[in-house]
């Protein structure tokens, strides 16, 4: 475990942000923290990354209570992110990296390291104000992670980003993950959940509705959908045998009752002598089961 | 360097590097000395081109006057009153000067008349009241055969000399009390200026680091305290550069504008009557405002500026952070937040102006120079005059605790009010932030 959550509690006045929250983050994985707006995934980064504490619960950065070290292991690319427009950017990373605890010659080499891998060497005199928008991601995303943190924790990190950009920082982040860094992921965007997480939490109303692998939480969640596509017409009697949910020219999507029913759907189209050319399981994308949850949870 | 030390070195750096700061260091001095320069010679210049007016001089108490100020008196040449005004109406003169007969001497009062359809400029007027009253002095004098020169020795001086009956107290001399004036009168705009600029600076760079979202991003790596602290000292540290740059820069001024304007005056045509000064008075006069000024206790005057400064600058400046923190990217919308920490400082700076210079150590300046919020304004006033040193001390005591309080409830404040987005605030939820946990 890189980051346990331990039945943490954080109010603001009256308001109740995070409400008994508990959830591990395995070591090496690419985590994903999802959750509508206002459900509380603020509060709880704001919380692991110390800038603030939790009222009740505990939370523990491997093994350890966070502490003043802590923000040295971790690297925090926020969704509302910025940086001193009239800085330069050589002296702008300097000095996040050394707020980072990096000494002025391990910064400096960092930095070199990161500017020369990114191909904008000569950058370092430039004003930051002087860089375009996706310029400046990229000078962020290079001060999240020049400390070399154990912990990478990214909201929203492709708002803004061109597809170029977006490719660029992807790749980064699985070259990142592949040397052994935990990346925890804030997004609202479900298709980037599937192609990148491999657990996730999800937040709503400040509780913790949904918690694990990705696989497994799809299997939970599917419903036996089989869709079947043909060449030719399907019987026209399908209907009668099994519960169609869709069906459209050469293709039909069924309901079995288990999940092993769904040979007897084969048998009975061979039989039937249909020429089947596409078989497969209608698995629930991430963003039917977050609005599932998220309504049976209580809406946000 | 620890990372209150980089914040503070960062604040620092970026302030004191930028143009607009040199330049305006730089120039306030020399600035100064073009006001001063312009003042002079502004006192010096006549304004208008010169008045041509005929004296009608009917009791022939004044005869010939000699022109100054712009002015030039010529004689009626046995003209009459009518025979003037049609010049005046020509434009051959500019107006015509009646001077009817005196009559008894015992009168006080003598009105003379000035024909013309121009207005006569005030300076111009009372020049001529001053030449006439002086003429008609002279031409009593005359009639009742009196001596001049007796008539001088009657004429004395006075200055009062206040002398301590009690204490040990410098002797003070007539000046005590205006150099006192001067000095305290400067410090206290100084300091004023200074707090209130340097304050809303910190306000504004509070706002800006909220707006452009790095603060996020800094909240990842120190504690918003850190944060706060940093930017307070490293922007007091500008400010406290800035008095050390003026007053070097400003001790260079008035050492070199005395001389400059000192052969200016030289070479000045000297106006025959102008009221003569000794040479030698006026060195004298100079002379004791010097002493009166080497009198004063400069080093506990600077020193007791510069806590009073800190003190000053650390209240405000916080609240400022505080205000800055809760207010978000629009400043109109946050001028209500501001107004109650512009107003104590506006406050103290009205008591010192109105109150301050009439009786330094009033009931209500004593009270304003031992509170908190006014004192950084209000004593540093009121050290030129030799307060009792327990008022002293105690107002010190009290503004260095005040510091820590104020700086310590702004961190309260600031550490919610700069996570806060998009949220238009109040001072009841302000008052609310002060009992979130951390």
């Amino acid at each position: 475990m890189i980051l346990s959550i331990q039945n943490v509690v954080k109010t603001y006045g009256n308001y109740t942000a995070v409400d008994h929250v508990s959830f591990d983050v395995p070591r090496g994985s690419v985590f994903g923290l999802l959750g509508p707006n206002g459900a509380g995934k603020t509060s709880l980064i704001r919380m692991i990354t110390t800038i603030t504490g939790p009222d009740e619960g505990a939370i523990l950065l491997e093994g350890e209570k966070l502490n003043e070290r802590t923000p040295e292991k971790i690297g925090y690319m926020p969704e509302e992110r910025g940086l001193y427009k009239k800085m330069k950017v050589g002296d702008h990373l300097m000095y996040l990296a050394q707020l980072k605890g990096l000494s002025e010659a391990q910064a400096r080499q960092a930095i070199g390291h990161w500017l020369e891998k990114f191909d904008i060497k000569d950058w370092w005199p430039k004003k930051v104000e002087d860089l375009s928008k996706g310029m400046q991601q990229k000078i962020q995303f290079i001060a999240t992670i020049v400390h070399q943190p154990r912990l990478l924790i990214l909201d929203e990190p492709f708002t803004g980003l061109d597809p170029i950009n977006t490719t660029l920082i992807k790749e980064e982040i699985g070259n990142l993950n592949e040397a052994g860094i935990s990346i925890i992921f804030s997004t609202h965007r479900m298709e980037q959940v599937e192609e990148m997480c491999d657990h996730i939490v999800l937040i709503n109303k400040g509780r913790n509705v949904l918690f694990g692998e990705v696989q497994d939480i799809k299997n939970q969640y599917k419903q036996n959908l089989f869709r079947v596509e043909t060449e030719g017409d399907l019987p026209a009697e399908i209907a009668e045998h099994f519960p169609v949910k869709e069906q459209e020219k050469g293709a039909v999507t069924v309901q079995v009752e288990e999940e092993n029913k769904s040979n007897d759907l084969l048998k009975y189209l061979i039989q039937k002598g249909v020429r089947i050319t596409r078989f497969e399981e209608i698995l629930p994308t991430f963003n039917e089961i977050f609005i599932r949850r998220v309504a049976e949870t209580g809406e946000a | 360097m620890s990372k209150l030390g980089l914040i503070i070195k960062r604040e620092y750096m970026t302030r004191v590097t930028k143009k607009s700061f040199i330049i305006g260091t730089l120039l306030a001095p020399i600035g100064l000395a073009v006001y001063l320069l312009v003042i002079i010679g502004l006192s010096k210049y006549e304004s208008g081109s010169e008045l041509r007016v005929a004296v009608l001089d009917e009791a022939g108490m004044v005869r010939q006057l000699p022109d100054d100020k712009g002015v030039r008196y010529l004689a009626s040449g046995g003209k009459t009153l009518d025979q003037l005004k049609e010049e005046v109406v020509e434009k051959q003169i500019d107006g015509v000067l009646r001077i009817p007969p005196l009559g008894n001497f015992q009168k006080k009062e003598h009105t003379v008349f000035y024909y013309s359809d121009d207005k006569l400029a005030p300076e111009k007027s009372m020049a001529i009241e001053r030449k006439i009253a002086a003429k008609i002095r002279d031409f009593k004098v005359d009639s009742l055969q009196l001596n001049p020169k007796t008539l001088e020795m009657l004429d004395t001086e006075i200055s009062i000399d206040p002398e301590k009956i009690n204490g040990t107290g410098e002797d003070e001399s007539k000046y005590t009390a205006g150099v006192g004036l001067a000095i305290g009168g400067i410090m206290t705009f100084l300091m004023f200026m200074m707090v209130l600029v340097y304050g809303q600076m910190v306000m504004r760079s509070v706002m800006e680091e909220k707006t452009s979202r790095i603060v996020e991003v800094m909240m990842s790596s120190v504690k918003p305290f850190e944060l706060m602290l940093g930017k307070i000292l490293g922007t007091g540290a500008v400010g406290l550069t800035q008095m050390v740059v003026w007053v070097i820069l400003s001790g260079a001024v008035s050492f070199f504008i005395p001389l400059v304007m000192g052969v200016d005056a030289a070479n000045m045509p000297t106006p025959a009557n102008a009221p003569q000064i000794d040479p030698e008075q006026m060195q004298g006069e100079g002379l004791r405002i010097m002493a009166e000024l080497s009198k004063q206790n400069w080093p506990l005057i600077i020193f007791s500026f510069i806590i009073f400064f800190l003190g000053g600058y650390f209240i405000y400046s916080s609240m400022f952070a505080a205000i800055g923190s809760a207010m978000g990217d629009d400043l109109g919308e946050g001028q209500s937040l501001v107004l109650p920490v512009t107003i104590p400082l506006i406050l103290s700076f009205y008591i010192v102006s109105m109150a301050g210079w009439r009786n330094p150590d009033s009931s209500l300046m004593v009270f304003a120079s031992m509170f908190p919020l006014f004192s950084p304004i209000a004593m540093p006033f009121r050290m030129a005059f030799n307060p009792p040193w327990w008022q002293v001390t105690l107002s010190l005591i009290l503004v260095v605790l005040a510091a820590f309080f104020f700086v310590w409830l702004a961190g309260r404040i600031y550490r919610v009010g700069i996570l806060l987005y998009g949220k238009k605030v109040t001072f009841r939820e302000i008052g609310k932030w002060l009992f979130y946990k951390g």
